[in-house]
């Protein structure tokens, strides 16, 4: 009796967990389905559902440059950043060198870094530079931001993989760098995916460099671009618009999340449950 | 890197003159290897955040406004003085303050319910975890429209199903907070529960059933068994959500620009330097938000003996 009691106590738990996570994702789709008069009904659902919206946001140069824009930025910056991460923890994880240190203090001093706090200097710096509005402009950043993370959680990955193996592969024959490539990189994969899906969601969430650093069409990314929606570019209430424009870019993200949900929370808790 | 061991390492003067030099030799490449690896991540981390930070603090001496550069001149810490006896500083530092302890606490027990939850799952725990990923993934800006659209006065339905008639949520400072705080706490507990899920997962099962043999009740078990094992774990988790919550700045971009006395630390930096241009007073205010983030690092360090090196089960 108590079982069943408790367990229809933890299915409605379930269903209160799902439906806060998912309750604004689902208001926001029924405004990008409003037109008209429907945007002010005061109701949660539309009373005419219509893919208005959707054609406005695709015929609109500032959202589909904003959207290429982060694609591509992201998309450079998670590569190269999990590329450099996966190099420098595997340093850290496994060879001695003076520095090891001074890196790891480095990456904590980044992770805790207000990064507001860099606009001042950057946005100075990338005038002068010609980095102002372009992709690298704010690669540069979004590197310097996910680098820390990574390193933290793939020297974390890099401790627990059984290292007698590489050692096993080193006796076989095998120079440090084939061990390294052969039998470190497939057992430290979801580690690297990890590492690669943080690095992705925050260059693709970025949203204040992505107003101070760039200035056009030429390199702003899509979360300022629907900053500045409101009043350009649309002689009507962008609401609507906003909402269709904020449904496209939250598609990547349950992709992403639908795909590699069991990796990104292997990740972020086998670490921890290893011990 | 060039001088690597001790000298020791020369042959004849150890007992073991071929075994210390081979170490030496293996310590060499060892190190050489070491700074091969670690030394481009090394390299775009200060030229991108220390360098600049360091050019913050020296802009942060002058007056200097991008608008008119030839009256560019050295003031010392006057940038400093006008901030800090500044109200608005004080307003601006005071909101930060109240929306991050207040959005850390409340996320904390939602997210530590939300972990025991999905401790326990046996089923469905695919679908839970697949969703409370949903608002760690989302762009912030996105998340804070849709909470703003929810309570605004014309679109919004919230009013229309709690018959609030026409409250005007972002027109007075702390009913604009509660909704701020609001879409934080939302976007942010999946991070801190997922963390508190982690530390639940050291918890030895066998203390907490020995526990209950022994007849502990459900609250002795949690408060003398369960959160006592997860102190890291949690130490942690509050660290970095409370610097996290610090910066906060699109959430109050998007919903208020800053009205209502709504204005956060991070807010007041970009204001002073994108749209007024002022660069020295921007960098005095990036400087100064940079050493209270420093200062709540090292509160929770020091004071509260947080151990980073526990993070991820490294003991």
């Amino acid at each position: 009796m108590k079982t069943r009691r408790s367990s229809a106590g933890w299915a409605i738990a379930c269903v209160f967990i799902v439906f806060y996570a998912l309750f604004p994702v689902l208001w926001i789709l029924s405004m990008s389905f409003k037109t008209g008069d429907d945007i002010n009904n005061g109701k949660f659902l539309p009373s005419n559902w219509s893919w208005d919206n959707y054609d406005t946001v695709f015929d609109t140069s500032l959202f589909t440059s904003a959207l290429r824009n982060s694609i591509g930025v992201s998309a450079i910056s998670t590569i190269v950043s999990v590329f450099l991460a996966t190099l420098a923890a595997y340093a850290i994880a496994r060879l001695n060198f003076r520095g090891k240190r001074l890196i790891l203090s480095l990456a904590l001093a980044i992770a805790i870094f207000p990064t507001v706090a860099l606009i001042s200097p950057l946005f100075d710096m990338w005038r002068s530079l010609g980095l102002y509005d372009t992709w690298l402009g704010l690669i540069l950043p979004y590197l310097s931001f996910t680098l820390p993370l990574s390193i933290w959680v793939l020297s974390a990955f890099f401790r627990e993989i059984p290292w007698e193996m590489e050692q096993a592969a080193q006796v076989d024959g095998a120079t440090a760098w084939q061990a390294f490539r052969k039998v470190i990189v497939p057992l430290a994969a979801p580690g690297v995916f990890t590492a690669a899906i943080i690095t992705f969601f925050f260059a693709w969430n970025d949203f204040a460099f992505g107003i101070s650093l760039t200035a056009s069409e030429r390199a702003r990314t899509v979360p300022a671009a629907l900053a500045f929606f409101t009043g350009e570019s649309f002689f009507q209430q962008p609401t609507a618009a906003i909402a269709a424009a904020s449904v496209v870019v939250t598609i990547p993200v349950i992709a992403l999340v639908l795909v590699f949900q069991r990796k990104i929370v292997a990740g972020l808790t086998s670490g921890a449950v290893k011990g | 890197m060039a001088t690597v061991t001790a000298p020791t390492a020369e042959p004849g003067t150890t007992t073991g003159p071929a075994r210390a030099n081979r170490r030496s030799d293996r310590a060499r490449s060892e190190e050489r290897l070491g700074w091969m690896l670690a030394g481009p991540a090394f390299v775009v981390m200060v030229a991108v955040t220390g360098y600049p930070m360091l050019r913050a603090v020296y802009q942060s001496l002058f007056s200097y406004r991008i608008t008119a550069p030839d009256e560019r001149e050295f003031i010392g810490l006057k940038n400093y003085t006008t901030v800090l006896t500044d109200s608005l500083w004080w307003t601006d530092v005071g909101t930060t303050v109240f929306i991050t302890v207040v959005t850390v606490l409340i996320e904390l027990v939602i997210g530590f319910a939300f972990a025991s939850v999905m401790h326990r799952l046996v089923f469905g725990r695919r679908t839970v975890r697949t969703s409370i990923l949903v608002p760690y993934g989302i762009i912030t800006v996105v998340a804070a429209y849709a909470w703003q659209y929810a309570f605004a006065l014309d679109s919004g339905f919230v009013n229309n199903w709690f018959g609030l008639d026409d409250f005007a949520w972002f027109s007075q400072r702390w009913s604009a907070i509660a909704v701020i705080i609001l879409a934080e706490v939302w976007k942010t507990t999946p991070f801190i529960s997922l963390l508190l899920l982690a530390g639940l997962a050291q918890v030895p099962v066998e203390l907490g059933e020995a526990a209950k043999v022994d007849g502990a009740t459900w609250w002795q078990r949690l408060s003398r068994v369960t959160l006592p094992n997860m102190k890291p774990a949690i130490m942690v988790a509050l660290l970095f959500r409370t610097l996290d919550a610090y910066r906060i700045f699109d959430t109050v971009f998007i919903m208020t620009g800053g009205a209502q006395d709504t204005e956060t630390v991070s807010f007041l930096a970009y204001r002073q330097v994108i749209s007024r241009t002022e660069i020295g007073l921007g960098s005095a205010v990036s400087v100064l938000l940079f050493l209270t983030v420093v200062l709540i690092a090292f509160l929770f360090i020091k004071g509260f003996k947080t151990d980073l090196s526990q993070v991820r089960g490294n003991q």
